[in-house]
């Protein structure tokens, strides 16, 4: 039992190690591509030379973190093999079929129109390279879309239907797969908040170039637009968070109520606004599950559907299968208990499903199938031994959350702050407070990044797909050893990268801010 | 036809040549690709499945075998 504890948990530090690494580039590639073109608009639409310098200035930022960031994910496909194979082969074609469409949107669209946008200056028409450089902006956001659509369909499993005799799950809808309500919302999300961070950067680092004295008109024009996208990226990621978060409501309640550490449900349900929970709560004892809160009365149901009199169910209501009707009345839906024994039934009708098919037993195979048909949703439930080992991690979910609020909140605000300035007290950008701000608010954004992919993916937990596979069926049967190794040679690896990445951003700003943006060659 | 290929190759070459922090870059990539290709990939990142067992048939029962035996470990 402990390798096998080891193992997983080895194999997720693993994964979860190797997608934050990659999430630190991604945004960034989102966002920044989407700046590049606007500031190369403004160039083609005001003829402008400067605005075509500002352009390459911040295109080659785009492009160090490109080069940084590509292949990073590659890594991640490679443990779907070697680590996790029982869940590569049980989802069969669903996750290849986006995956393989990413590689060629990736490689086609973007590596063809990144090279007109880095070699095409003079080469081309400006109206060909202004488009060139859209079209890899949106060839990039096509790449996140296809990665989000596999991601939801883990979170959010439709579309398919499991096949006994092969072992794993046939797309049997492609549109349902691709347009998945979990994987629209959570594309618009991760696309419009890689807006907001790159947006935060353009503003750090033209703050860090206002503190030099350097570059100054270069540097106030770049903040401006680096604030109108940042703006419109997190108001749309509030507006999308609030999309996904109603969708979290209706397929994953039990991550909600972790994100909110509420164990008992009500009708009229309030949302925590900041909170500590209380880390002697048990499931099933009488705590309060929250040390200190300060509570937005209704604001959980009103966030699930607009009403203030819906039910929102708590860890404890799930697992017992209780929850409140419209009309107030408590009514009972499938309890964990049931969902456990379902799952079981499901695994014992695969297992005689195949002695029935060695034996050549027709109709013991139909009447497998049928019970296994009836019981497939609960599959996963099939490995637990109580209701306990289906909780997510709370701690972990619920704090990750109010991090992730709470630095978008603080986003919204500098955003705000820096346009106001920008067109009201311009004097206020000599400041160096106002720099200092600009050039802190850099990591934040990077934290609350990733902080909101630590919600949906710990937050799933057990799940590797919902309902169907926890972690612990979901990985090979390897030595931990090997993959205790490996983590630490993507450790060191990955840290390399980052402090090349850095160091070679740095060294180009720095140079940069020696001369003038305007003139200089980039 | 001809000349339009013409000129995308020398946008290429030309390109490539007057490279500055691109330099750097594309050694970066190089080296990073070198070892996820050649090293990663080669000498820690096997295929379980396609590793151990012929073909789909008998990765199907490896794979049903592990997934219907009892699994003693909490998966949080």
């Amino acid at each position: 039992m402990n390798d096998l504890l080891g193992l997983v948990d080895w194999s997720r530090a693993q994964f979860a190690l190797t997608a934050m690494y990659h999430w630190l580039f991604v945004p960034l590639t989102i966002g920044l591509s989407v700046i590049v073109a606007v500031m190369e608009t403004l160039y083609v639409r005001t003829g402008q030379e400067r605005w075509k310098s500002i352009t390459k200035f911040w295109m080659t930022l785009f492009g160090i973190n490109f080069a940084c960031g590509v292949a990073t994910g590659i890594i991640l496909e490679f443990e779907f093999g070697t680590n996790w194979s029982n869940y590569s082969w049980f989802v069969g074609d669903i996750f290849g079929a986006p995956l393989a469409i990413e590689g060629l949107f990736a490689f086609f669209m973007e590596a063809t129109f990144v090279a007109v946008m880095f070699f095409g200056w003079n080469r081309v028409s400006k109206r060909f390279h202004l488009a060139a450089t859209w079209l890899t902006a949106l060839g990039v956001s096509l790449s996140a879309l296809w990665i989000l659509v596999a991601n939801a369909w883990m979170q959010n499993p439709v579309g398919m239907e499991f096949d006994a005799v092969q072992m794993r799950n046939v797309m049997d809808n492609f549109w349902e797969v691709a347009f998945n309500s979990v994987a629209m919302n959570k594309f618009f999300h991760a696309v419009f908040s890689g807006w907001c961070l790159a947006g935060v950067f353009v503003i750090g680092v033209s703050s860090w170039l206002l503190w030099r004295k350097s570059n100054v008109e270069a540097a106030k024009s770049s903040m401006l637009v680096g604030a109108w996208i940042g703006f419109a990226g997190i108001v749309l990621t509030l507006a999308t968070g609030h999309g996904s978060a109603q969708e979290v409501a209706r397929v994953q309640p039990m991550k909600l109520a972790a994100m909110e550490g509420l164990y008992n449900g009500s009708v009229g349900q309030d949302l925590v606004g900041v909170g500590v929970l209380n880390h002697s709560k048990e499931l099933g004892d009488k705590q309060d599950a929250l040390a200190f809160s300060i509570d937005i009365p209704y604001g959980l149901s009103i966030l699930i559907d607009g009403r203030t009199d819906t039910f929102v169910p708590g860890i404890e209501d799930l697992i017992n299968g209780v929850s409140i009707d419209a009309k107030g009345d408590t009514v009972r839906t499938m309890s964990y208990a049931e969902k456990i024994a379902s799952g079981k039934k499901a695994q014992e009708a695969l297992l005689a499903f195949d002695t029935a098919r060695k034996a050549g037993d027709e109709t013991a195979m139909n009447e497998a199938q049928t019970i296994l048909k009836e019981n497939f949703a609960n599959f996963g439930y099939g490995y637990f031994k109580d209701a306990s080992q289906a909780v997510p991690p709370v701690a972990l979910t619920f704090y990750s959350f109010r991090v992730m609020v709470m630095a978008g909140g603080y986003l919204l605000l500098l955003f705000v702050v820096i346009l106001f300035v920008s067109y009201r007290k311009i004097k206020f950008l000599e400041k160096s407070w106002l720099h200092w701000v600009g050039i802190i608010s850099i990591p934040v954004v990077w934290v609350c990044s990733q902080a909101g992919w630590i919600v949906a993916e710990v937050g799933r937990q057990p799940w590797v797909i919902q309902d169907l596979m926890p972690t612990t069926a979901a990985i090979s049967d390897i030595p931990a050893s090997s993959v205790q190794l490996t983590f630490w040679l993507f450790a060191t690896i990955f840290t390399l990268l980052l402090v090349a990445e850095i160091s070679i951003m740095l060294r180009y700003i720095g140079r940069t801010s020696k001369t003038d943006i305007e003139t200089s060659k980039h | 036809m001809k000349a339009a290929l013409t000129n995308i190759w020398r946008m290429y070459v030309d390109g490539f040549r007057n490279m500055t922090v691109g330099r750097s870059l594309w050694i970066m990539i190089l080296i990073k690709l070198f070892l996820i290709f050649a090293v990663m990939k080669l000498f820690f990142f096997p295929d379980i499945l396609s590793t151990n067992y012929p073909d789909d048939d008998s990765r199907a029962d490896a794979v049903r075998e592990a997934l219907c035996a009892p699994k003693d470990a909490s998966p949080r």
